[in-house]
C-alpha cells in the first residue's frame, strides 16, 4: 500500500478513478465504510459531499449514513482543511510541557487562527486529544500519519519555514520522527526473549481444551481496564453458538496518559500477534482483527511487514505450523479518532463501518459480537500475557502479583519525574515505589489509569497497584507540588466533552455542561452554587449512562473536589453570593454583530 | 439473564407492587402493561428499544439500568418512583431542554408533547442549567411537512420508523458529543428531495415538535389536548405519537 505523505490536494475535484480502485480494492464491502473514508480522504484531503455520495452509492448505503459516519470521527473532515493538518496532542502532560504556547506560535507564524484554514488553504492548526507520546512530548500529528515529538521553540519555528516553503512532511528531518520505547522497567514481558512461533507450538501441544484450563488457572485479567477473567471470556465465546468466531485486538489505546500499547506495538508485535492466535485456537477462530487507534497510523506498515513474516513463517494463514485445519489470519483496521472506541461495543460497531455507538449490552460480543458472531476482544497487553501463558502454564503467571490481581502490568508514566517511560512491575506494587523508581520529587498527586481512572494524593501512596486496591489501564501522570489540580480537573473535563459520542442525555448534555462550569470556574466567575451542580451531575452521570464513558467523565472532578478543595474554592467569586450569570459575556453577541471589541464595548468585571 | 424459565406467572417487583411478565419482556414493556407509569422519551412500543434518553432508568437488585432495555426476571426488586430516580429524571429533562430551543408556548405540539408532558409530571418548574442556544436552521422545503430542529431530543423515533416501517431511511443521526443531529437523506440533505410522504410512520412517530405536518396549525384549542386532559402517567396516555 502506497502512503500519502506530501500534502493532500484539499481543492478542485477529486479523483473518480482513484476512489473507484479504492472501492474495488475493499471489495465495495459496507462493513469497510470507516477504512474506505480513512482512505479516501489520505487521497484527497477530505470528503466532500459528491465523494461521500459516490462511496454511499456503491457500496449501497444511504448518504445519510455515510455522512454520519464521516461526522462521528473526530480525524475525518467533511469540509476543506489546510493541506497541512496539524493537530497538537493536548493531554495535560502536553499542557504541562506548554504546548499551549507552542501552539499560539505555531499560529502567528502562520498567520492563521487555531481551528480555521488559512486563506490560501495552506495550513489548519488545532489540538486533538492525547496522542500517545506522554514521555516525549509536546508532541504533534500531521496530516493523521506523522508524529513529530519534543516539540520546543526552535523547532515549531522550523516547522513553520517548512510549511511556508512547501517541503513534503516526509522530507522534514526524520530524527523529528523518531519515537523510543523508553522502557525503563522490564519485567515477564518486556524483558524475556520470545521465539516467534514457540507459544503457538506449546499451545498446539497442550490442544485448545487444555490452554483454556491454563488461561482459567492463570487467573489473568484484561489490561483494559476493566478487569474481566480472560479464561472466562475465552470459555465463553468458546461456547456460544456462531458460524464464525472472531479474535479482535483492541489497540485503541485512547485514555490519554497511556501509551504502552504504542511499545508493545512498535517492539513486540510478535507476541501479540501470537497471543490472537493462541485465542483462536480456543475459540475457534479463523479470523482476527486489531483496531488500531488512528494516532498510531505511523505503525500500520510496520505492522503490516510483522504479519507478513508470520505469514511465511506459517504462524498465520492456512494450516499454522502444519496443523491440517488450524487457518487464522489478522487485518489491520485504522481506527480515525474516537476515544469511546475502546470500549467492546463501540469497537465492533465501529469495525462493521458504523459510527462508534456502544450497543445496548447484554447480548455481550462473546456471544453477539464481529458481523453478530461470538466474538472475544482483548487488550493488546492482555494477549502478549497470554503468549507467556501458553509457553510458561497458568500457575507459573499465577504466582507472580498477587491472588486477585495476578502477573504484571505495564505501567505509562510521564508528567513530573526525571525518568518518564514504560515500567512493568507485578501486581501489588506500591505507588511509592514506582514514584521512587521514575524519579518523581515532591509529588502532589499521581492520576492512576487517565482521566477515568482515580486520582491519588500524596496520604494514599502507600496504596498498591491491584484491582482489589488501585486497578489501572495503564497510565500513571505524575503531578508535583507546583501544579494547580483544577486545571488538571479542567483539562479532563474537556477531554470527555470533546469525546463523548452523544448518544445518551446524561453524557451528550453532561459532559459539556461540566466543561462550562469548570470554564466559569476558571474564569473566577463561580460560586459555591456551581460546585454543588457539579457533585450533582456527576451523580447523575454515574447512575444513568449508557456507557463507561459517562460514567467515569466525572471522576477526576470528584477526586479532586473532595482531595484538593482549595484549587477550587480559591477560584470561587464568594462562597455564599451566587452571581446569575456573566453579564459581560451576555454581551459578546452584540459585540460580534457590532465588530466591537474596544474596552467600551466591556462592562467592567471583578477580576 | 436467561429467560427461558419464566412461566407466565413469573414476576419481579417495582417499587414493592408485584409485576407479572411474559418471557422476553423488558423491564418497561412488563410495567406498562400492567398500566405502572416508568417515565420514558425514547422507547415506544412498536419498535426495538434503544435507551439513549435515559428518563426510564430504574435500579435493578440496586444497580442502574434503562428500564427499557433491562430484560425481566423473576424475582428481580425494582426501584423506579425514589427521591434519587426523580430527581435524576428532573435533571435529564433539564438537560433535554437546555440543550435544544423549546419554546413550549409558541410550539404547535404544546400539550400534545411528550417531552414537556412527562417534565410537567416530574415537576419540573425551570431550566436550572444555562441554555445552549444552538443554532438549528428549520427545514420548510417539503410541500407538506416541515421540520423544526430545535426541538429534537435525538430519540431516533424517526430514524426508526423510516427505516422499519416505511422502508425509507429518510432520516439518521449524524456528528458527534453535544453537536450530535439528526440529518436527512438527500443530495442537498433537504427533506423537500426526498419521497417522505405524510402517510408515512415517520411523519407522525416524534414525540415532540420536530416533526409536523404544514398549515394544520392549533386544530384543537391548547387547554384541549393530549396531556391537557389527562397526564402522561394515567394508563394508555403514554405514547403522544
Amino acid at each position: 500500500m502506497s502512503t500519502v505523505s506530501s500534502p493532500a490536494s484539499t481543492a478542485g475535484p477529486w479523483q473518480a478513478e482513484a476512489l473507484d480502485a479504492l472501492l474495488a480494492r475493499r471489495g465495495r464491502d459496507p462493513h469497510a465504510l470507516v477504512q474506505i473514508l480513512r482512505e479516501a480522504q489520505a487521497m484527497h484531503g477530505w470528503l466532500p459531499r459528491d465523494m461521500q455520495a459516490a462511496i454511499a452509492d456503491a457500496l449501497g448505503l444511504t448518504l445519510a449514513h455515510v455522512e454520519g459516519v464521516a461526522s462521528f470521527y473526530r480525524f475525518f473532515h467533511d469540509r476543506p482543511v489546510g493541506r497541512y493538518r496539524v493537530l497538537f496532542s493536548d493531554n495535560i502532560t502536553d499542557r504541562m510541557l506548554g504546548n499551549e504556547a507552542l501552539l499560539l506560535d505555531l499560529c502567528r507564524r502562520l498567520g492563521v487562527q487555531r481551528g480555521e484554514v488559512r486563506a490560501d488553504d495552506r495550513v489548519s492548526i488545532d489540538f486533538a486529544s492525547c496522542t500517545g507520546l506522554c514521555d516525549q512530548g509536546p508532541a504533534l500529528l500531521v496530516n493523521h500519519h506523522h508524529v513529530v515529538t519534543r516539540l520546543d521553540a526552535a523547532r515549531v519555528a522550523q516547522i513553520a519555514a517548512l510549511i511556508e516553503s512547501r517541503v513534503p512532511v516526509d522530507e522534514w528531518p526524520a530524527d523529528w520522527f523518531a519515537i523510543v520505547d523508553n522502557v525503563q522497567r522490564a519485567d515477564v514481558l518486556l524483558g524475556t526473549p520470545l521465539q516467534p512461533g514457540a507459544a503457538i507450538a506449546a499451545a498446539l501441544e497442550r490442544g485448545a481444551d487444555s490452554m483454556l484450563d491454563e488461561m482459567k488457572q492463570s487467573n489473568l485479567r484484561g489490561r483494559g481496564g476493566a478487569g474481566f477473567a480472560t479464561g472466562q471470556k475465552w470459555s465463553l465465546c468458546r461456547a456460544a453458538p456462531g458460524a464464525e468466531h472472531y479474535v479482535v485486538c483492541n489497540a485503541d489505546e485512547g485514555e490519554p496518559g497511556t501509551f504502552k500499547d504504542r511499545v508493545l506495538l512498535a517492539s513486540h508485535a510478535d507476541p501479540v500477534f501470537e497471543g490472537m492466535t493462541v485465542a483462536a485456537l480456543v475459540v475457534g477462530a479463523r479470523r482476527g482483527l486489531v483496531y488500531l487507534r488512528g494516532e498510531y497510523r505511523y505503525l500500520l506498515e510496520h505492522l503490516e511487514a510483522v504479519l507478513q513474516r508470520r505469514r511465511e513463517q506459517h504462524l498465520l494463514g492456512a494450516s499454522i505450523q502444519g496443523r491440517a485445519g488450524f487457518d487464522f489470519d489478522i487485518e489491520i483496521h485504522v481506527g480515525a479518532g474516537a476515544y469511546v472506541c475502546g470500549e467492546e461495543s463501540s469497537l465492533i460497531e465501529s469495525l462493521e463501518g458504523k459510527r462508534g455507538t456502544p450497543r445496548i449490552r447484554p447480548p455481550f460480543p462473546v456471544e453477539h459480537g464481529y458481523l453478530g458472531q461470538p466474538t472475544t476482544v482483548n487488550n493488546v497487553e492482555t494477549y502478549c500475557a497470554a503468549t507467556h501463558i501458553a509457553l510458561n502454564g497458568g500457575v507459573w503467571w499465577a504466582g507472580i502479583g498477587t491472588p486477585r490481581s495476578t502477573g504484571t502490568k505495564i505501567h505509562s508514566v510521564s508528567g513530573d519525574c526525571e525518568r518518564p517511560g514504560i515500567y512493568e512491575y507485578p501486581f501489588g506494587t506500591s505507588i511509592t515505589r514506582i514514584l521512587e523508581d521514575c524519579g518523581a520529587r515532591d509529588t502532589q498527586a499521581v492520576q492512576v489509569g487517565g482521566p477515568s481512572g482515580v486520582c491519588i494524593s500524596a496520604f494514599e501512596f502507600g496504596r498498591r497497584i491491584a484491582f482489589e486496591d488501585v486497578p489501572t489501564a495503564g497510565a500513571f501522570m505524575v503531578f508535583d507540588r507546583s501544579r494547580d489540580m483544577f486545571e488538571v480537573a479542567r483539562n479532563f473535563a474537556h477531554f470527555f466533552a470533546h469525546e463523548s459520542c452523544g448518544f445518551c442525555t446524561p453524557c451528550r448534555v453532561g459532559t459539556a455542561l461540566v466543561a462550562k462550569r469548570m470554564d466559569k470556574l476558571a474564569a473566577g466567575h463561580g460560586s459555591r452554587h456551581d460546585v454543588e451542580v457539579l457533585f450533582e451531575l456527576d451523580k447523575l452521570m454515574h447512575t444513568a449512562t449508557h456507557c463507561g464513558l459517562g460514567g467515569a467523565a466525572c471522576n477526576p472532578l470528584r477526586d479532586t473536589i473532595a482531595k484538593f478543595r482549595p484549587a477550587y474554592e480559591q477560584r470561587l467569586k464568594s462562597l455564599h453570593f451566587e452571581p446569575a450569570f456573566d453579564l459581560d459575556a451576555e454581551l459578546s453577541i452584540a459585540r460580534a454583530m457590532t465588530h466591537r471589541d474596544d474596552p467600551a464595548s466591556h462592562l467592567e468585571t471583578e477580576r | 439473564m436467561s429467560t427461558s424459565t419464566a412461566t407466565p406467572d413469573a414476576s419481579f417487583t417495582l417499587d414493592g407492587e408485584d409485576v407479572p411478565f411474559r418471557p422476553g419482556e423488558t423491564i418497561l414493556q412488563a410495567a406498562q402493561r400492567a398500566g405502572h407509569y416508568v417515565p420514558h422519551l425514547c422507547w415506544h412500543p412498536e419498535f426495538h428499544p434503544h435507551g439513549s434518553c435515559r428518563v426510564c432508568t430504574v435500579k435493578v437488585n440496586g444497580r442502574a439500568g434503562a428500564a427499557c432495555t433491562v430484560q425481566a426476571a423473576a424475582g428481580l426488586a425494582v426501584e423506579s418512583s425514589t427521591d434519587e430516580l426523580n430527581a435524576h429524571r428532573k435533571t435529564l429533562l433539564q438537560m433535554l431542554f437546555v440543550e435544544g430551543n423549546h419554546f413550549c408556548p409558541s410550539c404547535e405540539k404544546s400539550g400534545n408533547c411528550l417531552l414537556q408532558a412527562t417534565a410537567y409530571e416530574a415537576g419540573m418548574e425551570g431550566p436550572h442549567f444555562e441554555e445552549f442556544y444552538p443554532d438549528r436552521p428549520v427545514d420548510a422545503s417539503h410541500p407538506d411537512i416541515l421540520l423544526d430542529f430545535d426541538r429534537c431530543i435525538l430519540c431516533e423515533l424517526c430514524v426508526r420508523a423510516s427505516a422499519d416501517v416505511d422502508g425509507r431511511n429518510i432520516f439518521a443521526i449524524a456528528g458527534h458529543g453535544i453537536d450530535t443531529h439528526l440529518v436527512v437523506n438527500s443530495p442537498s440533505g433537504k427533506l423537500g428531495d426526498t419521497d417522505m410522504t405524510l402517510a408515512d410512520r415517520a411523519a407522525s412517530i416524534c414525540p415532540v415538535g420536530v416533526i409536523l405536518p404544514k398549515r394544520r396549525g392549533f386544530a384543537v384549542p391548547i387547554g384541549e389536548r393530549r396531556y391537557d386532559v389527562k397526564t402522561v402517567a394515567e394508563p394508555g396516555n403514554q405514547e403522544a405519537s
